[in-house]
C-alpha cells in the first residue's frame, strides 16, 4: 500500500532542540501529484520539509520515499535518491553565476547534463539572457527561477518548495505556479509550502493545512477551498 | 641612475618578492576563512613546518650525492607540499573537526589553531633547533647582476635565483588558482561552500571533501611559501611569527574569503612595507650638487624605521579594519 506514494511521511514530531515544533504532521503524496502545504506563520511548515529532507531530527514518526524508509537520512544521501529541497531563504549561491548555481545543483550527477541545463533554459528563458551574470544580481523572481531550476539539475522525483513566491509580484507568481505544473508534468512531483493559499490549493491534488505542528485538515486542494471551515479560518473568508 | 637602479633593487624586487610570498600564505588563510570560517592562526606555523620538511628532504638528496641544476630545496618542494598538505589535512582531523562537528563558535576554534601554533612551534624547535639553517648544502646560491647600460650607472640590478623562481612559481599559482575555482567541478564546488554552506549540503555537495581540498590547497602553499622564502634567505624558527601578522592583513586588505583578493593584499602589504623602510634620501642624492647650503642635506628619510618594518601591515591592518572592514574586494567582515 504505501508503495503507491512518493513520499510519506506518518505521525511526524520533532523540533529544534527545545519542545518539538511538529506534534503529529501526515504528509502524503502521490507520483505526478502536487501537494500544498498552507496554514498561519509558524504553523510549522517549513519545519515539515526540513524534517523531510534530514536537516532536522524527527523524534518520532517514519518518512518513506518510494517505499523505502528514509526517516532522518541526511540531505547528501537524499539527493541522489532523487529527492530535492528549495529553502524558503538563501536558496541561490548569489556570488556564483546562474550557470554555476545550475551546475552545483548537478553536481551529485557524474553523467553529461548540458541537456538539463538546455531544458532549464527552456522552462525559464529569462535566466539564459543572465547565465553568466552572478545570481545575487537578479530579480527576487529570477532568483527563485535559478534557485528551482537548481533544484530539478539533479533529476529529482520529488521536489520541495518553500514558498517559492514569497514576495514576488502577482505576474512573477503566475509564472512560477506555472512552471510548478509544468514540473510536474515532466514527472516530478512537487510538495510547496505556499502563503497563497486559494491560488496554489485551486492547481494541487492534495492539500495540507498546518496548524501548530499538526494537521487540521487533509483533503484534495479544490475539497478544501470548498470546505466552509477552512475558508474562514485558513484562506481569509 | 645608481640611485635609480638601487630603488629598483630595494623596493621594486624586494616588495615583489615578499609579496609573493604574503599572497602564498594569504590564499590559504582566505580560503580557510571562507570554508570553515575561523581565522587559522597557525598557518604561519604550516610555512615553518613546510620548510622544515623541505630542508630534511634537501640534506636527505645532499647526503645521497644527488645534484640539480636548480636549488635542491626548489626540486624537493613538491614533496614538502604534499606532507605539509598531509599535516593540515591530519590538525584539521584531530583538533579542528571534532570542535566544529560540535558546533562549536568560531572564537573557540581560532583559540584552538593558537594552540595548534605552540605546538608546531615546540615540535620544529625540537627537531631542529633555534638557529638558522641555510638550503644551500654544498650548493651555491646563483645570483644574477644585470647591468643597465644607461648613463654612469655601475651598480646592476640584482636577482637571486630562488627569488625568480619564487615570482615564477606565484604567477603560476595564480592562473591555477583561477583555472581550478572558476572551470573545474571540484573548485566551484568550493566557492559554493564559502558563498553559502546550508544551500551547498542540501544540493548534495560533498562538504568533507571541499573541507579537504581547502587544507591541501592552504597547507601546499604554505609549504611552498615557507620554502621559498627559505631558500632566499635562510630557514628561521622564528619564520612564521614574522609571517603572520602581514599574511592576515593581506587577507583582509584583499576583502576575507577572496582568493585574488588575498593575492593583490599579499602584494600591496609587501610593497608598502619596502616603500615605508626604503631611504628615500638616496634619490636625493643627484641634486647633491645643486642643494642649498642653508638647509643640511639628509641621509636618511624613511616611512619606518627597518627594525619597525611590521609596524607597516599593523597599521594597515588597523586601517582597513576601522574605514574598510570588507576590504578592496568587499568580502566578508570579520
Ligand atoms: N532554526 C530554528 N530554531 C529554533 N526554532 C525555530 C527554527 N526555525 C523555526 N523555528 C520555530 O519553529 C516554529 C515553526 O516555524 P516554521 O518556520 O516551520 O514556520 P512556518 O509555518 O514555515 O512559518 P512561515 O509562514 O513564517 O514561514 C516557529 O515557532 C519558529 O519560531
Ligand atoms: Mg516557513
Amino acid at each position: 500500500m504505501s508503495g503507491d506514494y512518493l513520499i510519506e511521511a506518518k505521525g511526524l514530531f520533532g523540533g529544534y532542540g527545545g519542545a518539538d515544533i511538529l506534534r503529529g504532521v501526515d504528509i502524503a503524496i502521490r507520483r505526478d501529484q502536487i501537494g500544498v502545504i498552507v496554514g498561519p506563520n509558524g504553523a510549522g511548515k517549513s519545519t515539515t520539509l526540513k524534517a523531510l529532507f534530514g536537516l532536522l531530527t524527527v523524534r518520532e514518526g517514519t518518512v518513506q520515499l518510494n517505499g523505502t524508509d528514509i526517516t532522518n537520512a541526511p540531505p547528501e544521501k537524499l539527493v541522489p535518491l532523487g529527492m530535492a529541497y528549495v529553502p524558503q531563504e538563501l536558496n541561490v549561491f548569489g556570488t556564483l553565476t546562474v550557470e554555476e548555481n545550475l551546475e552545483m545543483g548537478a553536481y551529485v550527477r557524474r553523467d553529461d547534463f548540458r541537456d538539463s541545463l538546455d531544458h532549464i533554459y527552456t522552462i525559464f528563458p529569462p535566466l539564459a539572457d543572465k547565465k553568466d551574470q552572478a545570481a545575487g544580481e537578479l530579480s527576487g523572481g529570477q532568483r527563485q527561477m535559478v534557485a528551482m531550476g537548481r533544484a530539478l539539475m539533479s533529476e529529482p522525483s520529488l521536489i520541495l518548495l518553500d514558498e517559492p513566491t514569497a514576495g514576488l509580484s502577482p505576474l512573477y507568481m503566475d509564472q512560477i505556479f506555472d512552471r510548478v505544473v509544468a514540473i510536474r508534468k515532466n514527472g516530478v512531483g512537487v510538495l510547496m509550502v505556499e502563503q497563497n493559499a486559494k491560488q496554489a490549493l485551486a492547481f494541487a491534488d492534495v492539500g495540507f493545512v498546518l496548524a501548530q505542528g499538526d494537521n487540521r485538515f487533509t483533503d484534495t486542494g479544490a475539497a478544501l477551498i470548498a470546505d466552509p471551515d477552512v475558508a474562514k479560518s485558513f484562506l481569509g473568508g | 641612475m645608481d640611485e635609480l637602479i638601487f630603488f629598483i633593487n630595494k623596493v621594486l624586487i624586494n616588495g615583489t618578492v615578499i609579496g609573493s610570498i604574503y599572497a602564498l600564505g594569504a590564499v590559504g588563510v582566505t580560503l580557510i576563512f571562507g570554508i570553515l570560517r575561523f581565522a587559522h592562526f597557525a598557518h604561519g606555523d604550516l610555512m615553518t613546518v613546510g620548510a622544515m620538511f623541505a630542508l630534511i628532504v634537501t640534506a636527505l638528496a645532499a647526503s645521497a650525492g644527488f645534484t640539480a641544476p636548480v636549488p635542491m630545496g626548489f626540486i624537493v618542494m613538491p614533496v614538502a607540499m604534499a606532507a605539509t598538505a598531509v599535516l593540515a589535512i591530519g590538525l584539521d582531523h584531530v583538533f579542528y573537526k571534532p570542535l566544529r562537528d560540535k558546533g562549536t563558535r568560531p572564537v573557540v576554534m581560532v583559540m584552538a589553531s593558537i594552540g595548534v601554533t605552540l605546538m608546531l612551534q615546540g615540535v620544529v624547535r625540537l627537531f631542529a633547533g633555534t638557529q638558522s639553517r641555510s638550503f644551500y648544502i654544498g650548493e651555491q646560491k646563483d645570483i644574477f647582476r644585470i647591468a643597465v647600460p644607461i648613463g654612469d650607472a655601475r651598480r646592476t640590478i640584482t636577482i637571486t635565483e630562488p627569488q625568480i623562481l619564487l615570482i615564477v612559481f606565484t604567477a603560476i599559482v595564480v592562473v591555477a588558482l583561477h583555472y581550478f575555482l572558476t572551470r573545474t567541478r571540484r573548485g566551484k564546488a568550493m566557492r559554493a561552500v564559502s558563498d553559502n554552506p546550508d544551500l551547498a549540503r542540501v544540493s548534495g555537495i560533498d562538504t568533507q571533501m571541499v573541507v579537504r581540498t581547502t587544507w591541501i590547497i592552504g597547507g601546499g602553499l604554505a609549504a611552498a611559501a615557507g620554502t621559498l622564502l627559505s631558500l632566499d634567505v635562510v630557514l628561521k624558527p622564528d619564520l612564521s611569527f614574522n609571517l603572520l601578522l602581514p599574511i592576515f592583513a593581506a587577507a583582509i586588505v584583499g576583502g576575507i574569503g577572496q582568493p585574488f583578493g588575498a593575492i593583490a593584499g599579499g602584494f600591496i602589504v609587501g610593497f608598502a612595507e619596502t616603500v615605508s623602510i626604503f631611504n628615500w634620501a638616496l634619490l636625493l642624492r643627484p641634486f647633491r650638487d645643486i642643494w642649498p647650503e642653508a638647509i643640511e642635506f639628509p641621509t636618511r628619510i624613511a616611512f619606518v624605521p627597518t627594525e619597525y618594518k611590521l609596524a607597516v601591515p599593523f597599521f594597515i591592518l588597523i586601517a582597513v579594519l576601522i574605514w574598510r572592514p570588507t576590504g578592496i574586494f568587499k568580502g566578508r567582515q570579520f
